[in-house]
């Protein structure tokens, strides 16, 4: 058994800012985000895009990028957008949403880009 | 042409046993299992559960007359073997819907499972399942809020919620309390929860536990900035006691209480589910007191009874067995019933012991909580049996952690993230588990220390409640 460890969690450390799903593994590299959005394709979702400024990340609103990318399949553009809005806006968390109009939620949520937290 | 009135005993099948009979889409039926008394024939006793649970009386009286009791027999319609087991049988029971008051499950059971359980007749008798008309299902409340609400209200997509009940389950104080609530919740999880033992004791009343928790759960929530809860548990002697501990949940600004439905009562559960709908709270539901209902093959309620019953009463939360954990639960019946809870129209499957299709219309679906001696070994095949839908609960599994709650909460945050991660890839989880899991725990100390520590517990005992197949 391993030595005690600390956990490393404080108010003060900008670290410890959590964003929800995925969030408690290592940043996705662009394989595994392809990967999330083949997922957000083969469930018949309506991929989005939105971001927001780290000091804001409990808001329910982000900014949108665009709008949502309704009926759109073609994995790549989907990335495209995705860095688009991440070169836009650099700092920023960029989130990839995938919409179920027939639950009219969510069905998915998850930081792939990760800004620079507060 | 009029009835005449003649005094004295008729056969009940004489009035009861109705095969000839096509349920109306308005009916509420009920299969329940009967094990009758040897020299009852299935007919009479079908007959009979059908009278003692509607109109009927074990005499003729005069009054019958005076009504038309034809419009509001209970009618035994259909008979089956139960595949497996000779002792008892399958009767199908339709009952009009007028015998029941708009919005009561009170009223369903009082008639449905009430004297006829102790009836002499009878040697056994359980309810396996009930089809609730959707012109009755519309007259109840229903879930307060339902589990897209819930999502939208906490920002939680894509995954299960995570959740773990406080221990030791009695004796701590409020203050110490929130402190393990507090280091929980930073460490990952979603949601804690009150055991349901947990109302007002003279080691912890409830008023300070409210505010002790309530500050720990801020705080947690600025550290990670994530949305967090914790299950205030409401539950109280009185209905007056419930509300007041309720009025001050939502003064305090918590998201979600808790109520035990089956020792609290329907008529409580269902004011208090109608209190949440109108205050804007999150309602988690325990079951204590099901197993004693529920758990003999032969006699009782079957859990799908209690869960649809539940979804009328209203509740957001509703505990569902593990399948894989300390508690009982077959894995399709388990899996039947969470349908029940979540989906808004479910077919009949005998394969998982749901006898009627379930329309629910467009009332919203409750959580399944999956609890009781699970840890993250379990984590992939919860994933997989559950799906995102379903809050997932590990007590020791958080708490039991040898570096503490925190570590433990970011364990079990860690595994389910790297299992639901791994799913969306197209990966086969329950096979590939505990590749997941050594992969993930190679970027999480807390998840390695885990999994060392919970190797070899496993639950694995048979069930006592299976589903009735054929055997032989």
């Amino acid at each position: 058994m391993s030595e005690m460890l600390d956990y490393k969690s404080r108010l003060s450390d900008p670290a410890s800012r959590k964003f929800e799903t995925f969030s408690y593994l290592p940043p996705m590299d662009k394989k595994q985000i392809k990967k999330q959005v083949e997922y957000i394709v083969k469930k018949g979702w309506n991929p989005a895009i939105e971001h927001t400024e780290p000091e804001h990340l409990m808001d329910n609103y982000w900014y949108m990028w665009k709008l949502p990318m309704f009926g759109e399949t073609d994995v790549a553009r989907i990335l495209a957008e995705a860095e688009a809005c991440h070169k836009a806006n650099p700092n920023n968390h960029v989130r990839l949403i995938g919409y179920d109009n027939f639950a009219q939620s969510q069905g998915t949520s998850m930081v792939i880009y990760r800004g620079k937290t507060v | 042409m009029a009835k005449t009135y003649s005094a004295g005993v008729k056969e009940y099948r004489q009035t009861y046993w109705m095969p000839e009979y096509t349920p109306l889409d308005t009916d509420i039926l009920a299969c329940f299992k009967i094990t009758a008394q040897p020299g009852v024939d299935r007919e009479e006793a079908a007959a009979a559960v059908a009278a003692e649970s509607s109109t009927g009386t074990w005499t003729t009286v005069w009054t019958d007359l005076l009504t038309d009791l034809d419009y509001y027999k209970g009618r035994a319609y259909h008979i089956e073997d139960v595949p497996g087991d000779d002792t008892c049988f399958y009767a199908f029971i339709a009952y009009p819907i007028d015998l029941f008051e708009e919005g009561s499950v009170v009223n369903v059971f009082t008639s449905l499972v009430g004297n006829v359980f102790g009836f002499k007749a009878i040697r056994a008798l359980r309810l396996e399942d009930v089809r609730f008309p959707i012109a009755f299902v519309k007259t109840c409340g229903g879930p307060p809020n339902g589990i897209q609400v819930e999502r939208d209200k906490l920002n939680k997509y894509g995954r299960a919620l995570l959740g773990c009940t406080i221990k030791p389950k009695l004796g701590l104080s409020a203050k110490n309390y929130g402190r393990a609530v507090y280091e929980c919740l930073r460490g990952g999880l979603d949601l804690t929860k009150d055991d349901e033992n947990i109302n007002s004791q003279p080691f912890m009343r409830w008023r300070q536990r409210f505010e002790f928790v309530m500050e720990a759960i801020h705080k947690a929530e600025r550290e990670t900035g994530e949305r967090k809860g914790h299950y205030l548990n409401v539950t109280a002697p009185t209905p007056e006691e419930m509300y007041k501990r309720a009025e001050f949940a939502k003064e305090l600004g918590a998201p979600i209480i808790m109520h035990d439905y089956l020792t609290g009562g329907f008529t409580a559960n269902t004011g208090l589910a109608n209190w949440c709908r109108d205050n804007g709270l999150l309602l988690h539901i325990h079951r204590a007191m099901h197993a004693v209902i529920d758990r003999n093959p032969h006699h009782g309620i079957h859990f799908r009874v209690l869960a649809k019953a539940l979804r009328l009463s209203g509740g957001d939360h509703l505990h569902s067995g593990t399948v894989v954990g300390k508690l009982e639960g077959d894995r399709a019946a388990t899996l039947g019933w969470i349908d029940l809870m979540r989906d808004s129209f479910i077919k009949e499957d005998r394969n998982r012991g749901i006898m009627f299709d379930q329309d629910w219309g467009s009332m919203p679906g409750v959580f399944p909580v999956a609890s009781g001696g699970i840890h993250v070994w379990h984590m992939p095949a919860l994933v997989a049996i559950f799906g995102d839908d379903a809050c997932l609960q590990f007590g020791g599994g958080t708490l039991g952690h040898p570096w503490g709650n925190a570590a433990g909460a970011a364990a079990n945050r860690v595994a389910l993230e790297a299992c639901v991660e791994a799913r969306n890839r197209g990966v086969e989880i329950e096979k590939e588990g505990k590749a997941i899991l050594t992969d993930a725990a190679k970027h999480s100390p807390e998840l390695k220390i885990a999994m060392e520590t919970w190797k070899e517990i496993k639950f694995e005992f048979d069930t006592v409640d299976k589903l009735d197949v054929a055997h032989k």
